[in-house]
């Protein structure tokens, strides 16, 4: 590569150490789960908490986010998809759960199963 | 245009789709998250999923992605022997957790737990699909990929290919670690 700069040179040592921290924090998100010794609602955020942690090691480690050269075009498009992202999850589960909330209580579910003759 | 500036180009414009297809899964995975408690008297994801089968098919698409990896450091040598070799072990991880993905389905819906049984198996078929459908692109593309370099060498184009390829393969690992954290073990706790 006679044309690569500087700052998009990988090396050896950053792959290696993205990999170990990956395949921990998969470990340890997977015996948090498959134990069960905590409440789920902790395991939730111990889960949810290590698979951000893996996201951004591999954010930095693989897909070497940040390390292009100025001006950071990729690292905006990214910042852009986040706040993006951010309204889809969570603007949907906010509409869905005040749908669910206000609509068809789960008797008139029963009802509409045995009339419409829909069988489970 | 110099061929750096080229590859910056062709980067960017890369990883702007890679941002798009992001936004493809969100809304998959936000169609779960309303859809995974809707079992329709079927059974819920604590009951389908088998746990270690899972953490292997994790391992094996990390590996693969690490390998992937290994594969840009040997371009960088302009080794292309070890180019080609990354990419064969790249393919053949990728195929394997593949494989396992698709005998997982075929499991499900041959004990009538096909997508058509309830909102939270269409949700999951069709967030864990798509993601099998990605590996399945990258694989023929490892294919492709393999054969240009094979026979051109390890020009400027066959190198900005493959450094296209591992941000998408590394990408695609990503949101593995979300399926496997929101869909399977989050459904186990």
């Amino acid at each position: 590569m006679e044309k690569t700069s500087k700052s998009q040179h990988m090396n050896l040592t950053t792959y290696v150490t993205g990999f170990l921290l990956s395949v921990m924090l998969t470990l340890a998100a997977y015996f948090t789960a498959v134990d069960g010794a905590l409440a789920p609602r902790s395991i939730g955020i111990v889960v949810v908490g290590l698979a951000i942690a893996q996201l951004l090691v591999q954010l930095v480690f693989f897909l070497h986010l940040g390390r292009e050269t100025k001006p950071r075009h990729q690292l905006l498009v990214f910042c852009f998809t986040l706040v993006v992202l951010a309204i889809v999850v969570y603007g949907s589960i906010w509409i869905m759960d005040n749908l669910n909330y206000n609509m068809m209580p789960h008797e008139m579910d029963e009802q509409l199963i045995e009339e419409e003759g829909i069988y489970r | 245009m110099t061929e750096l500036a080229a590859t910056v180009k062709t980067t960017l414009g890369f990883w702007t789709y890679l941002m798009t297809d992001v936004i493809l899964f969100a809304t998959l995975f936000v169609t779960y998250a309303v859809l995974h408690t809707n079992t329709f008297g079927g059974p819920g994801p604590d009951e389908l999923f088998s746990m270690p089968f899972v953490l292997v098919e994790t391992l094996l698409l990390l590996t693969s992605s690490f390998i992937c990896g290994l594969a840009i450091l040997a371009m960088q040598r302009q080794a292309k022997q070890a180019v080609l070799a990354a990419l064969a072990v790249t393919f053949v991880l990728g195929a394997a957790f593949l494989g396992m993905e698709l005998y997982e389905f075929n499991k499900l819906v041959d004990e009538g737990n096909s997508w058509q049984r309830s909102g939270f198996l269409s949700a999951f078929f069709t967030l864990v699909g798509t993601h099998g459908a990605h590996i399945t692109a990258g694989l023929i593309w490892i294919g492709v990929m393999a054969a240009q370099i094979g026979r051109r060498g390890l020009t400027p184009h066959t190198s900005r290919r493959l450094v296209l390829f591992s941000l998408f393969w590394h990408f695609l690992d990503v949101v593995w670690i979300f399926i496997f954290s929101l869909v399977y073990l989050l459904g186990a706790a």
